[in-house]
């Protein structure tokens, strides 16, 4: 499986070649260079997981594989960073996942991005990602992952602020670097605390499940936690940053600035889900060590997907709709970390999230795709443009319809399968948190057809041109991603992935499943009486609560509250007197160098004569004080 | 005395088969075949550094006059492809009117002066170094007053030939009394006799005017910009870079071997000269508009950089040392290339004649900023790490004042040595230097500088392989 370094490779060279020769080739063919390199990456992913997943078991368990290592950075005899590639159940699953979804947003592009400014530029950066991306899914150790992190957060800020002459893209894509890079911070402390303690970055090292790895840290109290507690809980700040958990998930409904192709690939399928690959990543340290971070975990999560849901019932903008769904999704794999145990019927969660990861991967990177597809005909994100479009859209109607079929869990839809575990998982944690679930999938399914309806039926808004199909390189990947969601679901995915690496074979539990399908179906009504025709209820009820329908259209004030506490606290309070201190203190003391310097030599200029006998009294005088002070003062 | 002894002198003898070849080749050649002088003479110091770069042993010869070290051979190649260098850019200048028909001696007279190092670097005895040092000075003299049809080079000859005569004396004065006291001259025997007697300092600062001098630091340093001024440019950097550096090795070999005993002292001698050094130089090189005189200026302040090497006393500090003393040649020979070139192209020589440069010859100036950043010491460029090295060496031994000095003056120097870089980039000219291209021999020693500044730093081998080989107290 050597050839699985290629799939890691090629991005990287394509990066580079796009990059440097750039403008000087034709776009169609920068676009063409892309594209075929990241079908191959995709054939080689394909192979790998192919000859992964075939390989036997030892002792019942799927090995984890360290394809290769270099020791790249030498701290001390026993810490030392190195570069590798890890193949293990999980790293495999993201490489499938990324290349599909990476080559379909590369297929698609070519058609979407279509005589854009800055085409060449735009496959480069996308080729960049892709890179940084799959070198972040197969690291050996948490400090590669740590580099593979950033380099990730650098070209998601690049594609989000890709129409960089537009302000609105500029801000985002500064915010939404800063916010991830704010959680790096706490993701980097933890990293060192972990590794001071435990004198390793390896995932080998530190998942192999011996207590006395961590028994200095967990021994270690700080401020009434233990140290190996804080050191995981920064980790997932880390994770929770990426993953746009509350409250840092202010930077990703304004990502959606970024073209529509790159949402898909980064707000949706990808980067987003780093942090739910992270916490999976360390898994048996968090289960085994940290439990009550664990807890945490699945507190967080499953307010991020409570709170996400109620807003997005509320947008206007497709985009943004889309994208709180995105974080109330990944609310949702977190809860599903956050509940599992280690091994066997215990590890459900942790198989549920991965697999709901893979599913929501796939078809939400279609919704992203269908809506791309959608402004692209009529040039707009609002609702209140589109409606009635599934006469002159026939197979994004169908294709989106299918994506919403899946994420509000009808079966036999692959979301259905995932989401159903998920929520089996939760019940057996806590009753009331698999209630507060459910109601959280009831409102998925509710927002997903509001916004259904409302582009696709209704009243047809007056169009400057007709709307029209996609072009054939734009549907092309919309009808694979959708045969994908029809079938993932029957994959057996408990015998790829599973919490301790042993098969196991999911049950759907039909209790949950059926309370769940019945939910959906309900909101799924309720969506289609209040939305299929234009009706007055939807405004009457936001009238009856205008407090409760603008707080969460301003989604519940949070970007105020930010605003508040750096404008107004950090700026004036921290960042005016450091300002004051720099600009008069230190760049005083440089000042009152070059001024001194100046003067200084001003008045040596008398020294350098040119005569040389005073050169040689010179000489003769520096000999004899060196002698005198060497002699009367030592 | 056995013969044998001579096999441990590889590299004086082969550096003495060079001399005399070119010598009987000028002397002998044809007016015809005296064309390819430059590369007969190229070719051969290039053998002859080759061959010196085989591993050799550590030898005592002579009585323990002559001593090899594989560190002192590092610093003899170090020189030799130094001076291969010099010769490259040497070219342009000896085909001129003149100057032309004399051009053989100036090949053999420059490695006349580079045998004296090389005596001077391998020395056991004072007698030995002495006669290096004069071997290295006086011919020097000749070099300097090279084109002696021009006032210029003429007055910079007798400014250097008089001061070094005046430093040498000093120095021979204080050699005498270190014999007086110790009983003999011998590197070996002459540490255990020192016990710090009043008269053994003062012999110990008299002495130390002598490699002073060389190094022109400060106080013995005023010959340094006239005669860098009026000298031929590439003799000008043969003296900046050559002749400073073999001194720097050479002075920390005899401080760590021969003065030891005197640490405290000469520690604390050369703690003031380090300060007064960097910090006079800077000062005055910020004023400088003939761009020579500012170079000159500039490498006294280097040669304070290259102190802080020694101070420490310890291994890491050699090795700082001959890596800075690798970087400051590369860099200074980058500078000094550019130079030359324009100088013989256009005759221009201040500071404003720079203005526009880049327009007109984008490729020298991108190569004038490369040395220029690697002389300020800028990452990612080499004289970034050379001076972090030093620094290092110097913080290690706490003198950490000392170093935070020498930091201050890092951040003066960053103002003159981007001054030049403004000219270039930023200034514009009513007459800029018109555009030219240089012989292929510039270039390449041109090149070899540029990707030395580039990689150097990157490339961890080079230090470590000096590493291995250095030695502290």
């Amino acid at each position: 499986m050597e050839y699985s370094v290629l799939i890691l490779l090629l991005p990287f060279l394509s990066f580079i070649a796009l990059g440097l020769l750039g403008t000087k080739l034709k776009p169609v063919v920068a676009g063409s260079i892309g594209t075929a390199v990241l079908g191959i990456c995709a054939l080689l992913a394909y192979a790998t997981a192919a000859t992964y997943f075939s390989m036997p078991r030892m002792d019942g368990v799927r090995e984890a594989i360290t394809l290769f290592t270099v020791e790249w950075l030498r701290f001390t005899d026993t810490l030392s960073i190195e570069l590798g590639i890890l193949l293990d159940p999980i790293s495999v699953m993201m490489l499938v996942v990324i290349t599909t979804v990476s080559l379909m947003v590369h297929i698609y592009s070519l058609g979407y991005m279509h005589g854009e400014r800055g085409f060449q530029r735009y496959y480069s950066f996308l080729s960049l990602f892709t890179f940084s991306m799959l070198g972040l899914v197969v690291a050996t150790n948490i400090f590669q992952m740590y580099i593979f992190w950033e380099l990730v957060g650098v070209s998601s800020y690049l594609l989000i602020g890709f129409y960089y002459t537009k302000p609105e893209a500029v801000a985002a894509s500064k915010k939404a670097f800063i916010v991830t890079r704010f959680a790096d911070l706490g993701f980097l402390i933890g990293i060192l605390i972990l590794s001071y303690y435990t004198n390793t970055f390896s995932f080998d090292v530190l998942n192999a499940g011996d207590a006395s790895l961590f028994s200095k840290a967990a021994g270690t109290t700080f401020m009434g936690c233990s140290v190996m507690s804080w050191a995981m809980a920064l980790i997932f700040m880390g994770g929770a940053g990426k993953s746009a958990m509350f409250p840092l998930h202010i930077w990703l409904p304004d990502a959606m600035e970024g073209p529509t192709p790159v949402s898909a690939l980064i707000h949706a399928a990808t980067m987003v889900v780093a942090g739910v690959y992270l916490v999976a990543r360390l898994f048996p340290v968090y289960s085994m060590e940290t439990p009550e971070v664990l807890v945490l975990i699945a507190v967080v999560g499953a307010f991020t997907a409570l709170y996400a849901a109620v807003v997005a019932c509320v947008q206007t903008d497709i985009k943004r709709v889309l994208a709180f769904s995105t974080i109330s999704q990944i609310g949702f794999m977190m809860v599903s970390l956050g509940v599992s145990g280690m091994g066997g019927h215990e590890g459900l969660g942790y198989m549920a999230s991965m697999f709901h990861l893979f599913t929501h991967a796939m078809f939400k990177a279609l919704l992203f795709l269908c809506a791309g597809a959608i402004i692209h005909a009529v040039h707009s994100n609002e609702m209140s443009h589109m409606g009635g479009l599934r006469k002159y859209m026939p197979v994004t109607h169908v294709t989106f319809l299918i994506a919403c079929l899946a994420i509000a869990g009808i079966p036999p839809f692959s979301g259905f399968f995932s989401k159903d575990e998920i929520l089996a998982a939760t019940f057996e944690f806590s009753p009331v948190l698999g209630v507060v679930m459910s109601f959280i999938a009831g409102l998925t399914a509710f927002y997903m057809f509001r916004l259904y309806y409302n582009i696709f039926w209704g009243e047809e808004s007056r169009h400057e041109h007709t709307p029209h199909e996609a072009p054939k390189s734009m549907t092309m990947p919309l009808v694979f991603l959708a045969a994908v969601t029809v079938v993932a679901g029957f994959i057996p995915f408990g015998h790829f992935v599973s919490s301790d690496g042993t098969a196991y074979t999911i049950h759907l539990n039909w209790a949950v499943a059926g309370a769940s399908v019945v939910v959906a179906v309900v909101a799924i009504a309720i969506a289609t009486a209040l939305y299929r025709k234009k009706s007055p209820v939807p405004d009457r009820m936001a009238a009856a609560m205008p407090g409760l329908h603008h707080a969460a259209f301003r989604r519940f004030y949070m970007d105020e509250l930010y605003l508040f506490i750096t404008k107004r606290i950090i700026f004036n309070c921290v960042s005016r007197p450091i300002a004051w201190f720099d600009r008069h203190v230190i760049d005083g003391f440089f000042n009152g160098l070059a001024y001194l310097s100046q003067r200084a030599s001003y008045a040596v200029r008398v020294i350098q004569s040119g005569q040389v006998q005073q050169y040689a009294y010179v000489i003769l005088l520096g000999t004899v004080v060196i002698a005198a002070l060497v002699l009367w003062l030592l | 005395m056995g013969y044998a002894n001579f096999l441990y002198m590889k590299e004086e003898l082969s550096l003495v088969a060079v001399i005399v070849i070119l010598l009987l080749y000028d002397i002998f050649g044809s007016q015809k075949s005296l064309r390819y002088f430059q590369p007969v003479a190229c070719v051969l110091l290039l053998v002859h550094t080759l061959v010196n770069l085989l591993p050799s042993g550590e030898a005592v010869a002579f009585g323990g006059m002559y001593h090899n070290t594989p560190i002192g051979n590092i610093v003899k190649s170090i020189l030799s492809f130094g001076t291969l260098l010099v010769f490259m850019q040497a070219g342009n200048w000896l085909q001129s009117e003149k100057i032309i028909i004399r051009r053989g001696e100036f090949y053999v007279v420059t490695l006349s002066t580079l045998l004296g190092m090389y005596f001077m670097i391998s020395a056991g005895h004072f007698l030995m170094y002495f006669i290096g040092i004069e071997l290295a000075s006086i011919p020097t003299a000749t070099l300097v007053a090279y084109d002696k049809y021009r006032n210029k080079s003429a007055e910079a000859a007798a400014k250097y030939i008089l001061s070094a005569v005046f430093a040498s004396g000093l120095s021979l004065y204080g050699l005498s009394l270190i014999y007086g006291t110790t009983g003999s001259l011998y590197f070996t025997d002459v540490p255990a006799k020192l016990d710090g007697s009043p008269i053994q300092l003062m012999a110990f600062a008299f002495f130390f005017v002598g490699l002073g001098f060389k190094l022109s630091l400060v106080p013995f340093h005023q010959w340094t910009p006239d005669t860098y001024e009026g000298a031929p440019t590439s003799v000008t950097a043969y003296l900046s870079v050559i002749s400073k550096g073999s001194a720097a090795f050479v002075l920390m070999a005899l401080l760590f071997k021969v003065f030891a005993p005197l640490v405290k002292e000469w520690q604390a001698i050369l703690y003031g000269i380090i300060i007064l050094t960097i910090t006079l130089a800077n000062i005055f090189a910020i004023r400088q508009q003939n761009i020579k005189r500012f170079f000159a200026y500039s490498s006294i302040s280097q040669a304070g950089y290259i102190m802080l090497g020694v101070i420490g006393g310890n291994a890491l500090g050699m090795t700082g040392l001959v890596y800075y003393v690798l970087v400051y040649m590369l860099s200074n020979l980058a500078a000094f290339g550019v130079i030359s070139i324009v100088e013989h192209r256009s005759g221009k020589v201040t500071i404003d004649d720079y203005n526009g440069l880049y327009a007109t010859n984008p490729r020298l100036s991108v190569v004038m900023m490369l040395a220029l950043f690697s002389l300020a010491g800028i990452p990612p460029f080499a004289g970034f790490f050379s001076k972090f090295f030093i620094f290092a060496a110097a913080a290690e031994q706490g003198f950490y004042v000392l170093v935070f000095i020498a930091l201050l003056n890092t951040i003066i120097s960053l103002y003159y040595y981007l001054r030049i870089v403004k000219a270039m980039f930023i200034n514009k000219s009513d007459a800029p230097i018109a555009g030219f291209t240089s012989d292929a021999y510039t270039r390449v020693s041109l090149l070899v500088c540029s990707l030395g500044i580039l990689l150097l730093g990157i490339a961890s081998c080079v230090y470590e392989n000096i590493g291995r080989f250095s030695f502290g107290m």
